[in-house]
């Protein structure tokens, strides 16, 4: 069973390799986009870390809403309404229980991916972070490992697609070729989630 | 209507100087001393391009006299950030709508409707309705 101090590892490790990443994401966002996807996302899980240590949330909901509500309101680009919404609905799925299982996780993170397609109006394929969440979301039934596989997957094949969403499709065919900056982190966020779980 | 009743407008860009402009624009050419609060909420609070829930959240306090506070955006994370502000539920006052509407028309359609009295529902739909001028 996954409880608050395992998503604190999450969000944790995530800051960590999101850190550790920044230039790489601000890289590949300088052809498609405007180049501060790594810092922005450096700020908001910084603040995000720096908020669960000083008061670490009981249940593993409200350790994401609390991550979700620091999303929001540091991170200054799209990623952090985007972000915030995904672990926000994901921690209300969750509720007010101390532990919840990895099936329960799954069925959670689906209803966030879902709130993240309504709020950006992107579909599979439209080469954005729906494109590593959503096959994370659905390997996540076969473990932590198999979900960090399927994003990193996910990831890697938005590198042929055009962009249909957000500033990178104003590019319109010369956005193919590049990987997308969102699916990249995404496949952050799920690494550090098999990370948090020891796979 | 008494002032206090007026709509709150507020405006956010990614630019704290577009925000500002936008404002002065819709303040001037709504007749000058209008009394319609308005507030811009531009740029990150760093004073960088980008959106700042912190500035939107005060933007739309500033405004807000009871009658609703009608926002404003110009595209990308200024839309997203509203829109996920409004889903926290308690991060903008009650009565605050996220307007579909051209940004600068809109802006000068919605601070002109409110400036003669007129209600959340009219001054939304004003501003809305200037996405249907054409200009050519």
């Amino acid at each position: 069973m996954l409880d608050a101090d395992f998503f604190r590892r999450w969000m944790a490790a995530t800051a960590v390799s999101v850190d550790r990443e920044a230039d790489r994401l601000t890289a590949l966002d300088s052809p498609i986009g405007d180049a501060d996807h790594g810092s922005n996302l450096q700020r908001g899980f910084t603040a995000v870390a720096a908020a669960l240590e000083k008061e670490p949330p009981g249940t593993p909901g409200a350790v994401l809403l609390l991550a979700a509500r620091q999303l929001i309101s540091t991170v200054g680009g799209a990623s952090g309404p985007l972000y915030g919404t995904l672990l926000r609905r994901t921690g209300k799925a969750l509720g007010d229980a101390a532990e919840v299982g990895r099936e329960e996780l799954a069925a959670a993170l689906r209803a966030g991916v879902d709130a993240v397609m309504t709020l950006g109006g992107a579909a599979p394929g439209d080469k954005t972070m729906v494109d590593a969440l959503l096959p994370a979301v659905e390997a996540l039934g076969e473990g932590f490992a198999a979900a960090r596989a399927a994003a990193e997957q996910g990831a890697l094949a938005t590198t042929p697609m055009q962009a249909r969403k957000g500033r990178a499709s104003y590019l319109g065919e010369r956005s193919i070729g590049h990987q997308d900056p969102g699916a990249t982190s995404s496949a952050l966020l799920l690494a550090a989630l098999a990370e948090a779980a020891g796979e | 209507m008494s002032e206090s009743g007026r709509v709150g407008i507020v405006l956010v860009s990614h630019s704290a100087q577009v925000a500002e402009s936008v404002a002065e624009l819709a303040r001037g050419l709504a007749g000058g001393g209008t009394d319609v609060p308005v507030a811009a909420a531009g740029g990150t609070e760093g004073g960088g391009l980008g959106t700042s829930a912190e500035l939107i959240a005060a933007a739309a306090a500033s405004v807000d006299r009871g009658a609703g506070v009608a926002v404003l955006t110009d595209l990308g994370s200024a839309v997203l950030t509203v829109k996920a502000l409004l889903a926290e539920g308690d991060e903008l006052p009650a009565g605050t709508r996220l307007v579909d509407a051209p940004f600068v028309e809109g802006a000068v359609a919605a601070v002109v409707t409110a400036a003669a009295g007129a209600d959340l529902a009219a001054v939304e739909a004003a501003a809305t309705e200037a996405y249907g001028y054409r200009k050519a």
